[in-house]
């Protein structure tokens, strides 16, 4: 087989514009009273904090404007919040569990 | 096909700190649910997880009986369903199905050989709310994989169907049973993962009971084997971090403790079997004498929380010296009652995988090493009529 990567691995910076592609649904189980996000597999149980970064990534926003309505909803410090927001997205991403799209400028 | 590890949904926390240590806790009715539609499959793979005695067609649940059960599922509390068999493309009814999970709010995984799909039914599967696919291979090139599947030109098919799975935009797991016959090609089905983009890699040593304990001899690999598998793994990981998720199911024959199998009988796993009965672990009707519900005559969640098979070796209070005292019960959950009733005749005993407790580990042990060095390599094919034992032309 060939061995090139066909994909390499998404580093997400605070222009990227991460979304939930359609196999990884955040969801809340009325059953067991609390949000999960499922995917292939496996039940992710996102705390309250990750719960509100997920519903802002709409492929639209920016991390940074991610950040920015956080840090406004919370008055929190925007870059505490960024850092927050990069790890846990990038962990996700890393998983396969988020795409983005990581054009500078709209 | 049946693969060797159904799959165990866990609750993995999820934090801004990224922590996704896996967080087992017991939340009542399980996450999944495996679905066995049919024991009918294309391919005779010799360590089909399927019972010996396989389901007669005519035995399988109908469509409407899928979907009463769908709806309990959700109804209860259960997440996700992993479609799967012997073959599940060989139901007609496999695209309603799916739709019926969807309309439900099950989360729906496709478990499959992949040779009889074509890119208009995954399409039609994707169009009715599949959420990923999961295809089994044998190996990394046609001619080792189509003897093992005992299916000509299967190889081949599979990887049109990989490709496939991704143009219609499915997420796909590629899931390879290893052995001793096919271990040395384990560096390339890795690769070949990659090319195919898929997202995960079940890299899954062969359990052994039903049909691969019949195939012991000509399945069991050596211990150097195994050790370089998972040097393999182990380096495959890290290069391919964020990249590719590869799930590496070890073998417990050369394992000191035993597994948590299913996470623990009737604790967090059940499947379905294609007549309808309920078990709490896809290799359970192995064990002869013991008697499964079937929600033909019981609902899931009475079966789930009343059914004397499920309580036989739930949680610690079944278990008899020398596993009462130990300091692992509830570690391991006295590990595999399939492969403790195959090997030592009785379901209760202490699973010989525990090289501590089990007085049976190391002879039964000593014996499947001995195996592994004699290289007997003819198979024993899996299908209705007992098996049949490879010639020389496949």
């Amino acid at each position: 087989m060939d061995q090139t990567l066909r994909k390499s691995r998404p580093i997400l910076d605070p222009a990227s514009r991460p979304v939930l592609p359609r196999h990884v649904k955040l969801r809340f189980d009325k059953v067991r009273d609390r949000w999960l996000i499922l995917v292939p597999e496996r039940v992710l149980v996102p705390d309250d904090i990750s719960v509100q970064v997920l519903q802002l990534c709409d492929g639209i926003r920016s991390i940074d404007a991610i950040v920015a309505v956080l840090a406004e909803k919370f008055a929190a410090d925007p870059a505490l919040i960024l850092t927050d927001c990069l790890t846990l997205l990038q962990d996700l991403a890393d998983k396969g569990y988020l795409l983005t799209r990581t054009e500078t400028t709209a | 096909m049946t693969d060797q590890t159904p799959p165990v949904a866990d609750f993995q926390l999820v934090t801004r700190a990224g922590d996704q240590a896996a967080q087992k806790t017991a939340y009542g009715i399980p996450l999944a649910v495996l679905a066995e539609l049919t024991h009918r499959c294309p391919l005779s793979c010799p360590y089909c997880s399927n019972p010996l005695n396989l389901e007669a067609a005519s035995k399988e649940l109908t469509t409407a009986e899928w979907c009463r059960v769908m709806d309990e599922l959700a109804e209860i509390g259960v997440l996700q369903i992993h479609f799967s068999g012997g073959e599940p493309t060989v139901r007609k009814d496999l695209t309603e199905l799916v739709r019926h999970a969807t309309e439900v709010g099950l989360y729906s995984n496709l478990i499959t050989s992949a040779v009889m799909l074509t890119k208009d039914r995954l399409q039609g599967l994707a169009d009715a709310g599949l959420s990923h696919v999961q295809i089994s291979v044998q190996g990394a090139e046609a001619g080792v994989a189509d003897r093992i599947g005992g299916f000509k030109n299967g190889h081949s098919k599979k990887l049109d169907a990989a490709r496939w799975t991704r143009e219609v935009g499915l997420p796909l797991t590629i899931n390879a049973p290893v052995h001793r016959q096919n271990l040395h090609q384990l560096e390339d089905i890795i690769a070949m993962a990659v090319a195919l983009d898929a997202d995960r890699l079940e890299v899954a040593h062969v359990q052994y009971y039903g049909w691969a304990l019949k195939n012991r001899p000509s399945l069991m690999p050596s211990f150097a084997q195994v050790e370089a598998a998972n040097h393999i793994v182990a380096e495959a990981r890290e290069r391919l971090s964020g990249v590719l998720d590869i799930d590496y199911v070890v073998p417990d024959y050369y394992a000191e403790r035993p597994k948590q199998c299913m996470g623990g009988w009737g604790r967090q796993f059940f499947n379905i079997s294609p007549a309808g009965k309920v078990l709490p672990c896809h290799a359970a009707e192995s064990i002869t004498g013991m008697v499964f519900d079937s929600l033909r005559d019981h609902s899931i969640r009475w079966i789930w929380d009343n059914s004397a098979a499920f309580n036989k070796y739930r949680g610690t209070d079944w278990m008899p010296e020398p596993c009462k005292s130990c300091e692992f019960k509830e570690v391991d959950f006295g590990g595999c009652r399939c492969q403790a009733f195959a090997l030592t005749g009785s379901a209760g005993n202490t699973d010989p995988a525990c090289a501590y407790k089990s007085p049976l580990h190391a002879e039964i042990f000593a014996k499947a090493a001995t195996e592994a060095a004699e290289g007997q390599d003819r198979y024993l094919y899996r299908n209705f009529s007992g098996g049949t034992l490879e010639t020389e032309t496949l």
